[in-house]
């Protein structure tokens, strides 16, 4: 009995030092918001699959910890899917700041509720509670769930930035959730709710409102008639060398450029 | 305690009586608290078939092959498979229980072997094992997030290690420890002093008693504590959850990031719509969950038949 | 001999140190997490973050109050509803139980024990919320105190099970034996002997299951719904506030602590100290019940 553990413990360290010898040389690792996330990962997999001897992570953990990661050196690369604040690059001088892609924010409501538009003012009424009841804004009799993302949360941010405007605030009761994912599942789940969610995040669970007449799409989001659109970016410590050089040059080519607009981004390029 | 032993004789000439009426209202009252108790474990264990019946039944369509084998694919889909979650599970566990597992046996052996040298010995060791046995205490009550919130200052900020399977196993080490820690008191305990009191006699040092001795006795009882310690680090979620950085990739490193099963199952719930894949997920944590439980009860009334054999 | 003398001196020097280790770890946790709090505590003071009700980040509030309401009230309200149950449960296996459904309903409450919260907490999603939000009252949702609250009810009830039912068990046989040749029932020997004879046990038992529902952090934030409010009551019937979302201590860490950054990561540590803090005053009261119980027991 006593062999066998220790046999199992040498395995798993064997295994373990193995493949850490291995990929030594061309690992990459991308850490951060969780709206970039899955179309890196995307592209990251695109990217490994031409090049078979790179393994690159990807991670989650929010705009705010990939703007560390990168400033810090903890990753090669860091996401962010909003600006950076002026005091983080005082604080991370040579932070580098690739836009990536612009990605649209949708205000999504339950496919069965029946309204298809909201002007921005509505939907800065609804979200900070002057607006508690659908019937209000042309809908059915019913109360109105909001669902927000949580403090620090780069789709907030921009959200709070370009909707709600400097005084406005979000109501107390909104149901919170950290993570775009999380938003969509309760509103897919929730029938009165109400949120606002990246455009990566679009699919038949979610119903996104056309804002003042703009319906949510890329034609027009890139020209400008939808109105809330924010960059996603990618952030290196200094300019860019080697692998990350590469697989930044990938992200901007015409191919990773098309992969952004499959995913349902805004290509930049 | 058999229901005869309990209650009182009843001659037949008494029934008539005042005092029979009173314990015939007694034992109604009885049977009627008695069925209350028993609807109380019903419930308990309907709650159990519920949750675990849900979770298989609407897991079931995405249980397979296939699923436990390959990867997942990442992305918002929910696509793909378990395998590599599995792996970092697995990983996750061997981690944690190298780094664990000798230090708290290591300190269950000092508390309890080198007890009365303790004694004997100077005010500094008396001190350091109640503030040990304090630690242990404490260790068992910390919530699993203040783990997780320790490991995310220490390990992944201070000491610069990121979101990695070193910082999780760090933090997850603490986490298991006093587990180890007590079941291994426990089993030291269970092991008779005239065994160590025979071997001392013979001219053995205290080191060779213990090592030749008393930890061979001891062994089934570490074990599950090991094993138990491997059930919380399966069903752990919020440690990992600010530790581990949940890449869905295969980790290359130890300083590479990695996602187990149940943060796998949190994201798929709360990321993706994938909820047959979540549950299927959930059937699998479940399963691991039960055969590790099996395999406690098997080695314990292993350790009970052996304690009747020596008796 | 003498060199295996030496060996035995260095393998207690070992042995030591990793004893002393549990209370290096307990000592530096608090160390850690209350040197990430200082600036937070330093900016806003212990009133600032602990009597505050509001908690925006963005505009500089950090009041914890509404969490530390939510997270009793909902330990409180898991409590109601898992006590009776655990407590029940407990004495059915330690003293009516036959053998057989023992060997049904004690793997029952360990499986219970073992399984993951995010289990739980994904059972919650997908099953309670929907059913608790078909209560029909305006502004329910279905995430809030009442959802979280039976889920954690399910968490606590194995813990309390099984220290309770050790309890009883623990009593000494020859209680049982003088109160049932007085002439009482079963039942009342329970009730009026057994139970209380096991009372520090089963207090200890409540205890921990408190710390333990303190403490859960996962299945509480994907059922709570995460508002940062004062649980209130959503009309004017009183009893609605159990419908009403709220976030616990260790929700507020979880939810937020990847996107913070300086004073807000801070607080969210400062948040940590707390609960360390409500955690450490539950488990030394439990330890101190169940040593009296222990000392009963000898």
């Amino acid at each position: 009995m006593r062999k066998s553990i220790v046999v199992v413990f040498l395995l798993a360290g064997l295994l373990l030092s193995a493949c850490g010898a291995a990929g030594e040389t061309g690992t990459l690792s991308i850490t951060g918001s969780t709206t970039v996330q899955p179309l890196a990962e995307k592209l990251a997999e695109s990217f490994m699959s031409s090049n078979p001897d790179v393994q690159i992570d990807v991670q989650g953990g929010g705009s705010s910890v990939g703007v560390k990661a990168a400033g810090e050196g903890t990753s090669d690369i860091g996401m962010a899917s909003r600006e950076v604040k002026a005091e983080e690059l005082a604080q991370f001088k040579n932070m580098q700041v690739h836009v990536i892609a612009r990605d649209g924010i949708a205000i999504v409501v339950n496919p069965e509720n029946s309204v298809n538009d909201l002007s921005l003012d509505q939907i800065r009424d609804i979200f900070s509670g002057k607006i508690v009841n659908w019937s209000e804004v042309g809908g059915a009799d019913a109360a109105i769930t909001v669902v927000a993302r949580e403090e620090g949360s780069g789709t907030r941010d921009a959200f709070m930035e370009m909707v709600m405007g400097k005084d406005a605030l979000i109501l107390d009761n909104a149901i919170l959730q950290s993570s775009n994912g999380a938003v969509r599942t309760v509103v897919s789940t929730t029938p009165n709710a109400i949120a606002f969610l990246s455009f990566g995040y679009l699919d038949e669970s979610t119903k996104a409102l056309s804002i003042g007449g703009a319906a949510p799409t890329e034609e027009n989001a890139s020209s400008g008639v939808y109105p809330v659109v924010r960059p996603l970016n990618l952030l290196t410590d200094g300019a860019p060398e080697g692998l990350v050089k590469a697989f930044l040059d990938f992200v901007l080519s015409a191919d990773g450029q098309a992969m952004v607009r499959e995913e349902g981004y805004i290509p930049v390029k | 305690m058999t229901e005869q032993e309990l209650t009182p004789m009843k001659p037949a000439d008494l029934r008539a009586s005042s005092a029979s009426a009173n314990l015939r209202k007694r034992q109604t009252t009885q049977k009627l608290s008695f069925g209350l108790l028993w609807l109380a474990s019903l419930i308990v264990v309907l709650v159990l078939v519920v949750v675990v019946g849900y979770v298989f039944i609407t897991g079931f369509k995405s249980l397979s092959w296939d699923f436990l084998t390959t990867a997942p694919k990442g992305g918002l889909s929910g696509e793909g498979g378990i395998s590599t979650t599995i792996i970092t599970t697995i990983y996750l566990v061997a981690l944690i229980l190298v780094i664990a597992a000798p230090l708290g046996i290591g300190a269950a052996i000092f508390m309890i072997e080198y007890q009365e040298q303790t004694k004997a010995g100077g005010k500094f060791v008396q001190a350091l094992l109640q503030a040990a046995n304090f630690g242990v205490e404490t260790l068992a009550g910390i919530p699993s997030i203040i783990f997780g919130l320790f490991g995310y200052a220490l390990f992944v900020s201070t000491l610069q290690f990121g979101f990695s399977l070193l910082s999780a196993a760090l933090a997850g080490a603490c986490l298991v420890l006093p587990t180890i820690i007590r079941t291994t008191q426990e089993a030291l305990l269970t092991v008779p002093v005239s065994l160590r009191e025979g071997s001392l006699a013979l001219g053995a040092t205290r080191w060779q008693t213990i090592s030749k001795v008393v930890l061979p006795a001891a062994i089934p009882g570490i074990i599950t504590g090991i094993i138990l310690s491997v059930g919380r680090i399966i069903s752990e979620t919020a440690v990992f959850y600010v530790t581990l950085g949940g890449s869905y990739r295969l980790p290359n490193s130890l300083l590479s990031g990695g996602r187990t099963l149940s943060l796998h199952l949190f994201y798929l719930a709360m990321d993706t719509n994938a909820f047959e894949k979540a549950m299927g997920t959930g059937a699998v944590l479940i399963v691991s969950i039960i055969i590790i439980n099996l395999v406690i009860d098997l080695i314990s009334r292993k350790l009970s038949a052996g304690v009747r054999q020596q008796q | 001999m003498q060199n295996k003398l030496q060996v035995d001196k260095a393998v207690r020097t070992v042995l030591l140190i990793s004893a002393s280790l549990s209370i290096v770890i307990v000592v530096s946790i608090f160390i850690f997490i209350f040197r990430s709090s200082l600036p937070a505590f330093k900016e806003f003071g212990v009133q600032g973050l602990l009597g505050e009700l509001t908690w925006r980040p963005a505009n500089g509030s950090f009041g914890i109050l509404a969490m530390i309401v939510g997270s009793v009230m909902v330990t409180l309200m898991a409590l109601v509803i898992g006590v009776p149950l655990a407590i029940a449960t407990a004495i059915f296996l330690a003293e009516i139980a036959p053998r057989g459904v023992q060997a049904v309903v004690r793997p029952a409450v360990q499986l219970l024990a073992g399984i993951p919260s995010v289990v739980y907490g994904l059972f919650g999603m997908v099953v309670l919320v929907p059913l608790i939000r078909r209560i029909p009252v305006a502004g329910n949702s279905g995430y809030g105190l009442l959802s979280a609250a039976i889920v954690l009810a399910v968490m606590i009830l194995p813990t309390i099970t099984s220290i309770s039912e050790d309890a009883i068990r623990a009593v000494p046989r020859a209680y049982t034996e003088a109160s049932l040749a007085l002439g009482a029932t079963h039942l009342q020997t329970i009730f009026q002997v057994l139970l209380p004879a096991g009372k520090s046990g089963i207090v200890a038992a409540l205890i921990l299951g408190i710390g333990r529902a303190l403490g859960e952090t996962m299945a509480m934030i994907m059922v709570i719904g995460n508002s940062v409010i004062l649980p209130a009551p959503l009309n004017d019937n009183p009893l609605t506030v159990f419908l009403s979302q709220a976030r616990t201590l260790t929700g507020n860490i979880a939810v937020e602590i990847n996107y913070a950054s300086g004073l807000h990561a801070s607080a969210l540590f400062a948040t940590g100290v707390v609960l360390f803090m409500l955690i450490m005053i539950v488990n030394v009261s439990a330890h101190a019940f169940l040593n009296r119980s222990n000392a009963l027991a000898n």
